[in-house]
């Protein structure tokens, strides 16, 4: 109730008033939906319409098809099943190395008392405030020298950029999924090492299935962040065939653009499926994480 | 402290004498096992690195495999064996190529300084030319099974014919060439053709006696002498054909009349990237444009999202408004979407004959729509309609969770001294929200003062500014502007100049990430788990 006098005087407010007050807030909701959701619905008509421009185009296609699917799947020039593949591949194995390292290096920071310690968790907490992609000159020429003696780890590889993608890991997750080791109760795991656990039991057996939910957290945040990374991929690859979604996308409007908008409508859509269905199904998680001070790349 | 105290310095636990022992003896073998490959691996990646000058890369891989030795050889520092893999990481991608940058900013490395001295020097050593009074040859081709080529050569003026291969002597012969010799196979004459570039490429003969096929004048060899000589005692590049002395100036190959060669080299040159861009105006007029928009972008970004999203939840987190949880689901949407997909579908709708977004505006105006792309005005008001639209949901999910954990009682007490709504937002509400959010603020600003994505899909910096030494658009903030002058110039790339810049926007980071921890206290804050 709190919320509601907050606003209203609370001295004679009118029911007239109230209701004044209810009508604006529904029509400034209905606006709001408008501004954020006529572009997906616009992008979900076009990618069904069939004459693939954006010329008068009604908001319910006359005769939907498949069409522009068909063509997004069957285009030699810009492969864009292979982008997907790209994409989820370096995302699903990014995320995966780096929940397993940022884990182990959260547990130390939470479990262990050792020099260097404060200076090392600051220093994650300093680095991560350059982004790696500014670098973009350096990490380039890095990766050409490594090319040179391990030509899968160089430049125009998927394992150069994924090197590149790791070494960030660690400073944007460590202080998160840290906290969360922090707020489970150190009675537990030095009970078992009292019973003769070695530390990796501890950390194994005891540990990370009580931190599951922020392996969750710091995994969908990873896989969110590295399948919409864009300014390292555009770098790194120059492939058609090694593109991810990010670079490739944008190919289907740069010249000809009324001739593909269907196409690429319909791309951005499949492009986009996989991050929203993980934002709506983990929302609870992550709106907390996005409030605990995490911003979306 | 007190578990430090509790534990012993340097560890957790006691590394022997436990029940531990006969598991650590496994593990030890195991663990020296694991070692023994890593350093077989990076001695062998280090030497080779070093023997082609890569010094830098190779230090940092030789500290970073020394340091995983020591922590996974020593009792005291177990805990580090957990944090290893990912400092290694850390460590070679992102601290060492910060100083990489830093380097980079010192040198000239760009187009037509991409090699090293010696590469140079090599590269203008294998330069040849043919002398005036050279001997012209006639000659046949040879080839066996490995690829290898043989001439058989005669000299036009009538001499001994002889037979040379890439590095031998000469060797005479007499008659004419058979259509097989010493394991290898003449080529006929109407496939050499096909083979020409192969084999003008080669150089027969020793480095002293050397013959090259001709590329333009077809069926003619001749002995050709190197263009340039290079003089060790005085570091100079001779040209034979000309006389020309060239000395190397800032990495550049020069004739005391100022002419140049290229290809020039890499070398360090101090503080010219830094100086030239305070003293050059054709550098810094457009950086000071490209700095000024990139504080504003940012600044902007943050405020209208922070004001929409502000007053988005109050009006809608009330207990009475219909729809709350599907309405912030709802909201939520544009958020999820990568911006690598809803940049590009704005674009779309802004564009200026097909977008449906200037077509509304033209039927409403009849006939006149925001030049979106080609106007520098309205490629901005543009790029802030996007982030708008962008940031708006996060900045609506943040208020949200703030405001839920204001105090009432400064409410109530308002309500007593008879306080408007206006008044109490803007003395209670806003001051108390600023507090909260107000790091999430900075952050957000930090964020979008390296927004590179947005800014490169809506229209790659454009529109150009005009009469600019380094190629640069109007919306282009200072991440996009190092990529533009790094990568995807037109012009010749100039990565020390945009290394420099990257180091400019590090300083501007700090002092942000200054503010930032001054205003969190998180250090000090954190300082018992710390």
């Amino acid at each position: 109730m709190s919320k509601g006098g907050r606003y209203t005087t609370s001295v004679g407010s009118m029911r007239r008033g109230k209701l004044i007050t209810l009508i604006f807030r529904i029509v400034l909701a209905i606006i709001t939906l408008i501004f954020a959701l006529f572009p997906i619905v616009w992008v979900i008509s076009a990618s069904f319409n069939p004459t693939n421009s954006v010329v008068g185009q009604p908001l319910i296609p006359p005769n939907p098809t498949l069409d522009n699917y068909r063509a997004l799947f069957n285009d030699p020039l810009n492969p864009f099943p292979r982008w997907l593949l790209n994409s989820l591949y370096l995302a699903i194995v990014v995320t995966i190395v780096a929940v397993i390292i940022t884990t182990l290096a959260a547990y130390a920071f939470s479990r262990f008392r050792f020099n260097g310690r404060r200076q090392l968790l600051q220093s994650i907490l300093l680095i991560q405030v350059f982004p790696n992609f500014l670098n973009m000159v350096a990490l380039f020429l890095i990766l050409q020298q490594i090319g040179t003696y391990l030509p899968r780890l160089g430049l125009n590889t998927h394992g150069g950029l994924m090197l590149l993608y790791l070494g960030g890991t660690l400073g944007v997750n460590t202080w998160l999924m840290k906290g969360y080791f922090d707020s489970i109760p150190r009675d537990l795991d030095e009970a078992a090492t009292v019973d003769g656990a070695t530390p990796w039991q501890v950390f194994w057996v005891i540990l990370v299935p009580l931190v599951r939910p922020i392996l969750v957290v710091v995994g969908m945040l990873t896989f969110i962040g590295i399948y919409s990374e864009y300014v390292l991929a555009r770098i790194i690859l120059t492939d058609k065939s090694l593109y991810t979604l990010s670079v490739g996308l944008n190919l289907f409007i740069q010249n000809q653009y009324s001739g593909r908008w269907g196409t690429f409508s319909a791309g951005a859509l499949i492009a986009a499926i996989p991050v929203v269905a993980l934002f709506l199904i983990f929302q609870r998680y992550l709106v907390g994480g996005l409030t605990s001070g995490s911003v979306k790349g | 402290m007190a578990a430090t105290a509790q534990k012993g310095p340097g560890g957790a636990q006691a590394p022997s004498g436990t029940s531990t022992q006969p598991n650590s003896i496994a593990g030890w073998i195991v663990r020296l096992a694991a070692l023994a490959i890593i350093d077989a691996f990076a001695v062998w990646l280090v030497y080779m690195m070093l023997g082609d000058g890569v010094w830098q890369l190779a230090v940092v891989l030789a500290i970073v495999t020394i340091g995983i030795n020591v922590i996974f050889l020593r009792p005291q520092l177990y805990p580090l064996r957990w944090v290893s893999p990912g400092l290694a990481l850390m460590v070679i991608f992102v601290a060492y190529p910060i100083l990489f940058t830093v380097y980079i900013s010192f040198t000239n490395y760009g187009d037509g300084h991409l090699l090293t001295k010696q590469q140079t020097i090599e590269q203008f050593e294998s330069q040849v030319f043919l002398p005036e009074d050279a001997e012209l040859y006639n000659y046949a081709a040879f080839r066996d099974a490995d690829g290898n080529y043989m001439l058989w050569l005669t000299p036009r003026s009538g001499g001994q014919a002889f037979t040379v291969t890439p590095g031998s002597e000469p060797v005479l012969r007499d008659g004419e060439p058979p259509d097989v010799m010493d394991g290898f196979t003449r080529i006929p004459q109407n496939r050499i053709f096909g083979e020409l570039t192969a084999l003008s490429a080669l150089r027969f003969g020793t480095d002293e006696d050397s013959f090259q096929v001709s590329q333009q004048q077809f069926g003619v060899a001749a002995k050709y002498e190197p263009l340039y000589v290079y003089d060790p005692a005085t570091d100079t590049l001779t040209n034979q054909q000309t006389g020309v002395v060239y000395s190397p100036i800032n990495g550049t190959w020069t004739a005391e009349d100022g002419s140049t060669i290229q290809p020039g080299f890499m070398v360090t040159i101090g503080a010219y990237n830094y100086s030239r861009l305070f003293t050059d105006p054709a550098l810094r007029e457009p950086f000071i444009l490209v700095f000024i928009w990139t504080v504003l972008f940012a600044a902007l970004s943050v405020i209208i999202t922070f004001s929409l999203g502000t007053l988005l939840a109050i009006v809608f987190d009330v207990p009475e408004m219909p729809f709350r949880r599907l309405l912030r689901s709802l909201l939520l949407i544009p958020y999820a979407i990568p911006a690598f997909v809803s940049v590009p579908v704005w674009v779309g709708l802004l564009n200026p004959e097909f977008g449906i977004v200037s077509q509304s505006i033209k039927a409403v105006t009849g006939g006149w729509a925001p030049a979106w792309f080609s106007d520098p005005f309205w490629a901005k008001i543009g790029i802030l309609l996007i982030q708008l639209w962008l940031g708006m949901p996060y900045m609506f999910i943040i208020v949200t969770g703030a405001l839920q954990s204001l105090p009432t009682d400064v409410y109530e007490a308002a309500d007593l001294d008879g306080a408007n709504p206006w008044h109490k937002f803007q003395s209670i509400t806003l001051p108390l929200l600023l507090i909260t959010v107000g790091p999430l603020l900075v952050a957000s600003f930090a964020f979008n003062f390296n927004n590179f994505t947005v800014i490169q899909l809506y229209n790659n910096g454009g529109p150009p500014m005009i009469g600019t030494a380094s190629p640069v658009g109007h919306t282009d903030i200072l991440a996009t502007y190092t990529y533009r002058i790094a990568f995807a110039s037109g012009r010749g790339a100039d990565q020390g100049y945009a290394a420099a810049i990257t180091v400019i926007i590090f300083l501007i980071l700090v002092v942000i990430t200054f503010f930032q921890f001054r205003y969190t206290n998180m250090l000090e804050e954190r300082g018992e788990n710390v």
